[in-house]
C-alpha cells in the first residue's frame, strides 16, 4: 500500500458519528449489546433475552457452520468452481441471530450476502451457489422456506418486501417480513420508497441494515452524515442500532422488531452495527482502500470468539460439544465441495425456459431454432 | 355492457369487472382514488370497493411497481397506473430488471401478475415527459408483454386479458384517444396477442398500433379515393408480435408501411422491418418502409404535428412504396 492511499485510507475511515447530535429520539447512538467482546453477559432493560444453554449452543453450531459455508465457498471460488462470491465473515452474528429470530411465517427479502440468514431458514446451502457458479440465477422456491430470491441490485428488495408485507396486512394474518440491505444501499431511492410505503401502510416489515462500514471501496461516511438507524425517524418509525456481532443482542433486538411490526405498530429499521472482515466479493481487493489496522481492531469483537468465550465462562459447553460442531463443519465442508463440483450445468435450452409464464410466441419460435441449429451439428440431436 | 363506449369508459368498466371477478385484484397508483385519476380511467371505483382495493400511493413510481412486485410474490394481483408516460423511468428498474426477470429467476416458482398501466403516446398538447412513446424499451425486455389497443371494445377487453394474464404486461393506453367512443361488445373476440386487420385492403400493408391505427385508417380512406387498395393491420400485441397475420397480409399486398409515433431509430418499426423482410422478400415490390417520429427528444406541443406521422405523412410514404 502506498502512503497515499493509506491517508486517503485513514481520511475516510474517520468515525461517522458527529458530536453535535440533534436533541430527541435517540440522540446518543447507543449500540443494543448483550454479549461483551470478552464473552460476558449483560442486560438490557429494553431487549430483554432469556436463553436456555442449549439454545446457546444452537447458536454457536449456527455460527460456525454458517462460517463454514462461506469459507469452503471462498475457496471453491478460488479453485474456479464458482464465478464470484461474496462472503459473510464477520458478519454471521447479525444473520444468525437476526435470522432465528423469524418465526415460520415470516418471510426474508435478501441482498445478496444473506448466507446465515438462508441458513436459518433452511435454504439448503447448495441452492445458493447455483447463482455463483452459473448454472441458476436463483433457483429455489421461495415460498418453500420463505425465503426469497437474492437480490442484486442495490435495495430493490426492500419494496418487494414492504408490498408483501402490504399484503400480509390485507390478510389480517401475523405474519412479518424481514429486509434486508447494506449501509450503501441505504442512499438508494428504492429504500428510501420503501421506508415511505411501509410507514404511510404501516405495513409489517424490519428493515435490517447490516452496516458493514463498506460499501465495495466507499466508507459510511459517503452514504451518510447521521447515524443509520436514526433514518428512520424520519419516516415516522422507531430505529435501533444493535451491536452486529453479538448473535444475543441480533436476536433480541430482531424478535422484538418483528412482534413490534406483527402486532400493526409498522415498520422498524434495525441498523446492525457490524464488519465485513473479507472483501465485498472475490473480484475486490480491500488493501486497496482500508487500513489493516481497522480489520484487526473489528477483528477482537469477533461474533464466534465471543459466544465461545461465553460458553466457556459459564461452562454451558464441554469439549464433546466443540468436538460434535467440528465434525459437523467438516461434514458440511465435504457436502459442499462435493455438491458444488458435481452440480451439472444446465441444459442450454433452460433459456428458454420459464421466460413467461404463459406460451409466448417469439420464445418458441427461437426455442424451436435453437434446438434445430443445436441437432445439427454431429452429437446434437441428444439435446 | 354492449354499447357505444369512450376508450376512457371501456377501460374503467374493465377495472370495474375485474376487482369484481376476482377479490385478488387491487389497483394502485397516484390520484387513482377520489379524483379517479387525472384521466378519470379509475372513476368512482374507490368509492365501491374501497381504499383497500383502490390504493392512492404515494408519489414514488419505483414504491408503486416495487410494491406491486411483493404484492403480487404474496398473491394479488396488482394493476398499478403510471401517471404519464415519461414518469415511468424512475421505476424502469423496478419493471426490466425486477418485474420482468423474476418468474425466470425462479425457475417458474413464482408467477407476477403485475398489469402497469400506462397513458402513453402525445397529440394532446401536452408539456414534456406527457406524450412519449417508449414502447420499444419494453417490448425489448424479455419477460415482459406489452400490448396497446387502439379501439373501445379492445381497450376493455385487452384490460382484462392483461389483468388475468400470470406474466406482467406493460399496457398501453392511447391517451389521445381516450374520448374516441365505440362499440363495446360482450366478449373478447380475440386473444390478447393476436393482431387484427383493422380495414382489408389488397395493394399495400399499413401496420400500426395504438393512435396509430385511426391516422392509418383515415389514409386508408383517402388513398381508396385515388384508387389504392390499403389494407390496415392493428398489431394491438408488441410483445408477442403476431407476425403470421402480418406475414400473410404483407405476402398479399407485396408493401408493407410500419407507423408509430416513436422515433423510428430502433424502434418497433425497424424490428417489423427486418422480420418481413426475412420471411416475405420474395413478394416484396418495396422495402418495408417506416413512418414515426425523429431521433430527437419529443417537442415542445405547438410543432408536435412536425414530429407526429399524419395521414400526409403515410401517405407519402405509401407513395414512395409505390415508386419502387
Amino acid at each position: 500500500m502506498t502512503v497515499k492511499s493509506t491517508a486517503r485510507a485513514r481520511k475516510k475511515a474517520a468515525p461517522a458519528v458527529p458530536d453535535n447530535l440533534p436533541a430527541g429520539s435517540g440522540a446518543q447512538p447507543e449500540l443494543i449489546q448483550l454479549l461483551t467482546p470478552e464473552g460476558e453477559r449483560v442486560e438490557h432493560p429494553d431487549y430483554p433475552l432469556t436463553t436456555t444453554p442449549e439454545e446457546l449452543r444452537d447458536l454457536y453450531r449456527d455460527l460456525v457452520l454458517v462460517r463454514r459455508f462461506d469459507a469452503e465457498a471462498t475457496s471453491l471460488q478460488r479453485q474456479g468452481e464458482l464465478g464470484l462470491w461474496a462472503s459473510l465473515l464477520g458478519q454471521e452474528a447479525a444473520q444468525v441471530g437476526s435470522g432465528r429470530a423469524m418465526r415460520p411465517g415470516d418471510y426474508a427479502f435478501p441482498t445478496y450476502r444473506e448466507h446465515g440468514v438462508a441458513w436459518c431458514r433452511d435454504v439448503d446451502p447448495l441452492n445458493l451457489l447455483g447463482m455463483f457458479r452459473g448454472v441458476n440465477h436463483g433457483g429455489w422456491d421461495p415460498n418453500e422456506k420463505n425465503f426469497h430470491l437474492y437480490t442484486i441490485v442495490i435495495g430493490a428488495q426492500a419494496l418487494h418486501a414492504t408490498g408483501y408485507a402490504m399484503g400480509i396486512t390485507k390478510d389480517g394474518t401475523d405474519d412479518a417480513v424481514i429486509a434486508y440491505f447494506g449501509d450503501g444501499a441505504s442512499s438508494q431511492g428504492d429504500v428510501s420508497e420503501a421506508f415511505t410505503f411501509a410507514s404511510v401502510y404501516n405495513a409489517p416489515v424490519v428493515f435490517f441494515c447490516q452496516n458493514n462500514q463498506w460499501a465495495i471501496s466507499e466508507p459510511t461516511t459517503n452514504q451518510t452524515k447521521i447515524p443509520l438507524y436514526r433514518r428512520a425517524s424520519g419516516f415516522g418509525f422507531p430505529g435501533v442500532r444493535v451491536d452486529g456481532n453479538d448473535v444475543l443482542a441480533c436476536l433480541a433486538v430482531t424478535r422484538w422488531a418483528l412482534d413490534h411490526a406483527r402486532s400493526g405498530n409498522g415498520p422498524v429499521l434495525v441498523e446492525a452495527f457490524t464488519y465485513r472482515m473479507g472483501a465485498h466479493t472475490t473480484s475486490d481487493d480491500p488493501t486497496r482502500y482500508r487500513l489493516a489496522e481497522e480489520t484487526e481492531a473489528w477483528r477482537a469483537k469477533d461474533p464466534i470468539s465471543r459466544l465461545k468465550a461465553h460458553l466457556d465462562r459459564e461452562g454451558l459447553a464441554d469439549e464433546a460439544f466443540f468436538a460434535s460442531v467440528e465434525a459437523k463443519s467438516e461434514e458440511l465442508g465435504l457436502r459442499v465441495r462435493e455438491g458444488v463440483r458435481s452440480m451439472p450445468d444446465p441444459d442450454p435450452t433452460l433459456i428458454f425456459d420459464h421466460v413467461y409464464a404463459e406460451p409466448h410466441t417469439l420464445v418458441d419460435e427461437e426455442r424451436a431454432e435453437y434446438i434445430a441449429y443445436a441437432a445439427s451439428f454431429e452429437g446434437g440431436e441428444n439435446l | 355492457m354492449a354499447g357505444q363506449l369512450s376508450i376512457a369508459k371501456a377501460l374503467n368498466e374493465a377495472l370495474r369487472k375485474s376487482l369484481e371477478s376476482d377479490p385478488k385484484t387491487l389497483l394502485m397508483g397516484e390520484d387513482i382514488g377520489k379524483l379517479g385519476g387525472v384521466f378519470r380511467i379509475t372513476d368512482g371505483l374507490q368509492k365501491d370497493f374501497g381504499e383497500s382495493r383502490v390504493i392512492d400511493t404515494p408519489l414514488a413510481e419505483s414504491g408503486i411497481v416495487g410494491t406491486a412486485i411483493g404484492l403480487a410474490l404474496r398473491g394479488y394481483r396488482p394493476v398499478v397506473e403510471i401517471q404519464f408516460d415519461g414518469f415511468v423511468y424512475p421505476a424502469f428498474d423496478q419493471i426490466v430488471s425486477q418485474l420482468a426477470k423474476m418468474h425466470a429467476r425462479a425457475l417458474g416458482h413464482v408467477k407476477l401478475p403485475v398489469t402497469v398501466r400506462i397513458p402513453y403516446a402525445g397529440g394532446i398538447g401536452a408539456v414534456e415527459h406527457h406524450s412519449e412513446s417508449h414502447e420499444a424499451y419494453f417490448a425489448h425486455t424479455a419477460g415482459l408483454r406489452v400490448v396497446s389497443p387502439s379501439n373501445a371494445h379492445d381497450a376493455h377487453w385487452m384490460l382484462r386479458q392483461a389483468i388475468a394474464s400470470d406474466d406482467p404486461v406493460i399496457f398501453l393506453e392511447p391517451k389521445r384517444r381516450y374520448w374516441d367512443k365505440g362499440e363495446v361488445g360482450d366478449a373478447a373476440d380475440l386473444p390478447l396477442h393476436d393482431a387484427r386487420i383493422a380495414r382489408g385492403g389488397t395493394d399495400a400493408t399499413l401496420i400500426a398500433y395504438g393512435p396509430m391505427v385511426k391516422v392509418c385508417l383515415d389514409a386508408a380512406a383517402a388513398a381508396q379515393e385515388d384508387g389504392r387498395s390499403l389494407e390496415v393491420v392493428d398489431l394491438r400485441s408488441l410483445s408477442p408480435v403476431d407476425f403470421a397475420a402480418l406475414e400473410a397480409s404483407v405476402k398479399r399486398t407485396g408493401r408493407a408501411i410500419v407507423v408509430h409515433e416513436a422515433p423510428v431509430f430502433l424502434g418497433m418499426g425497424a424490428e417489423l422491418a427486418a422480420r418481413l423482410t426475412e420471411r416475405c422478400f420474395y413478394h416484396l415490390e418495396a422495402p418495408v418502409l417506416r413512418v414515426g417520429g425523429f431521433h430527437a427528444p419529443y417537442p415542445p406541443s405547438r410543432v408536435e404535428e412536425a414530429f407526429l406521422p399524419d395521414l400526409d405523412r403515410v401517405l407519402d410514404a405509401v407513395d414512395r412504396s409505390f415508386a419502387y
